[in-house]
């Protein structure tokens, strides 16, 4: 996609997004609430029209060739799409039918899906009775039943516990595993490292940044060892014999640049000695977290 | 397959979904029952003593309950208008229309399940309510063609309402606004209509809206083909009202419901 602009009345939305995601790429995009990432997600689902840009999917363009691009995708919003009054098998009929599977396929489908999304037990049941892992879980099974080749999740593990989340995790690694191209939205920069190839960061309807999740750390400096002394004495030997270290006197710490590997560790420990006596020692890569917060806000600098 | 019978297909497995709703939370087609028999059983045993004397030569002498049951039936279509409103309503602002949306499916096929199963459920209601009038001492007097006669106003009437319940359904922000929007279809219509008492009884300004508005000829077209009394033209007018009805109600379903993928 290229420029896709979208506002409602004097509200800017996406304001020029320029998007390309591989095939069979886990694309993240991460911002916070109100960034624009729905509407992006709403816009290539086909589900609303842009306001200015070019957009194709899978080779077909938007909107002209909607039709042809619903064929070929499954989207699970943000909120689950479930029936409430059907039950998870009833549910996956529902969809096999309304994409034309023929009954006996229909059939073996909705068995294996409920059987790999760990439905099987309450496939009689109305989602009523379930959790907020197992709504999700039957929503991306729905989103499966027409085997898409591009797969949209719109914040899949909004909501979820730890455990839930992990499995959900698990789904998406192994969708993967099938060649499917995955365009996964979510605020947890802990998501976009743990399953994503690409990341773009999305703030304010602007791509800040676009790249693996490994490049977008390493544009953040901030990298370091921080060394914790025994006694004030050293702290000053240690400050000596490593100038380009930043002192904490009232913790006895000394926080030392480290672009990171086992070189530059071993390196630092070398020009420490072995004459300083060190507590502890801890090393710190900059995570997604640190990059969101530097991006984030200086487009809000920018802006200003 | 052609799009004609994909599009057939669609509709037919949302019907299929719809009516699965219906039965599986049957509340609401209990109440769309029970709101008209609490009305046919206040007028008659309640309010019936004295209006039914009051009216006199007003209800073309009929006894009272011959008069009020077809208006009833009447009241029990508008009353299904509550039920398709609030599951289109509860479509759109749960999310599975927004699914459906990014489908390969047909799109009309959507409102035509829901409008297809409230009609559905009005020929259900309206069969039950009947029977309750019977057994409260209607005795319809309609021979076997007017009898298909009644059948026919009464899906015109439904479908038309269907339709129009789904537009307001569409613009409805919460199900509770859907239900409220139905109100007026349930309740002042009805009440202002010939259902209850003669439109000649009321003050002329209440008369005139009364003789000019759609639930009058329905009601008056259901009366004249169960009790025997003269129809006039109020079926054709009927038939005009539920037409123009439901012409008006699909084209703002069609918005609405374009409208919401914005």
């Amino acid at each position: 996609m290229r420029g896709l602009r979208k506002a409602y009345g004097e509200k800017v939305v996406l304001d020029g997004v320029d998007l390309h995601i591989g095939e069979g790429e886990v694309f993240a995009l991460l911002g916070p609430n109100g960034a624009g990432k729905t509407t992006t997600v709403k816009i290539l689902s086909t589900s609303i029209p842009a306001d200015g840009g070019t957009a194709a999917v899978l080779g077909h363009d938007l909107p002209a060739e909607a039709a042809a691009v619903r064929a070929l995708i499954g989207v699970t919003g943000q909120f689950s799409a479930v029936d409430d009054l059907l039950t998870a098998e009833e549910n996956l009929t529902l969809m096999g039918r309304l994409l034309h599977v023929p009954p006996a396929e229909r059939r073996a489908r909705v068995a294996s899906l409920l059987e790999r999304f760990d439905l099987v037990e309450a496939a009689k049941q109305t989602p009523a009775t379930y959790s907020g892992g197992m709504r999700r879980r039957l929503d991306i099974a729905m989103t499966l039943m027409g085997r898409p080749r591009l797969i949209f999740l719109d914040e899949p593990t909004t909501g979820l516990d730890p455990r839930s989340r992990h499995i959900m995790w698990q789904l998406i690694r192994d969708l993967v595993a099938d060649g499917v191209t995955v365009l996964l939205t979510t605020q947890y920069l802990e998501e976009a490292d743990q399953l994503a190839d690409r990341v773009a960061v999305l703030d304010h309807g602007r791509i800040v940044a676009e790249g693996t999740p490994e490049e977008l750390k390493r544009r953040i400096p901030g990298a370091h060892i921080r060394l914790r002394l025994a006694d004030a004495g050293a702290l000053d030997a240690a400050a000596l014999a490593l100038p380009e270290g930043t002192r904490d006197d009232e913790e006895l710490t000394l926080r030392v640049p480290n672009e990171g590997g086992v070189r530059s560790l071993r390196d630092v420990l070398a020009r420490l000695g072995d004459d300083v006596s060190v507590d502890d020692l801890s090393i710190h890569t900059p995570d997604l977290d640190d990059v969101f917060f530097a991006l984030t806000s200086t487009v809000k600098e920018q802006n200003r | 397959m052609t799009a004609l019978t994909i599009s057939a297909q669609d509709s037919v497995t949302m019907l299929g979904r719809e009516i699965k709703h219906t039965f599986r939370f049957p509340l609401m087609l209990i109440s769309s029952i029970i709101t008209p028999v609490v009305m046919l059983l206040l007028f008659v045993y309640i309010l019936g003593g004295p209006i039914g004397d009051g009216l006199g030569s007003a209800a073309h002498g009929v006894a009272y309950i011959d008069f009020l049951a077809p208006g009833i039936i009447m009241m029990t279509v508008a009353s299904g208008a509550s039920t398709t409103s609030i599951n289109v309503n509860t479509d759109l602002t749960g999310g599975i229309i927004d699914r459906f949306r990014t489908m390969p499916l047909t799109r009309g096929a959507i409102l035509a399940g829901h409008v297809g199963a409230g009609v559905l459920r009005t020929v259900l209601t309206t069969a039950v309510v009947t029977g309750v009038a019977v057994l409260a001492g209607f005795r319809p007097q309609a021979s076997a063609a007017g009898g298909l006669a009644v059948l026919g106003v009464v899906l015109a009437f439904a479908f038309a309402l269907s339709w129009l319940a789904a537009a307001l359904g569409l613009n409805a922000k919460t199900v509770a606004g859907a239900n409220g929007a139905t109100l007026p279809l349930q309740f002042l219509l009805p009440f202002l209509s010939s259902a209850f008492v003669p439109a000649d009884t009321m003050p002329a300004a209440i008369r005139w809206f009364t003789s000019n508005q759609p639930f009058t000829p329905v009601t008056e077209s259901l009366r004249g083909l169960m009790t025997g009394v003269p129809v006039g033209n109020s079926v054709y007018v009927a038939l005009a009202w539920s037409a123009g009805i439901a012409l008006a109600g699909y084209l703002w379903a069609r918005v609405a419901f374009n409208r919401g993928a914005r």
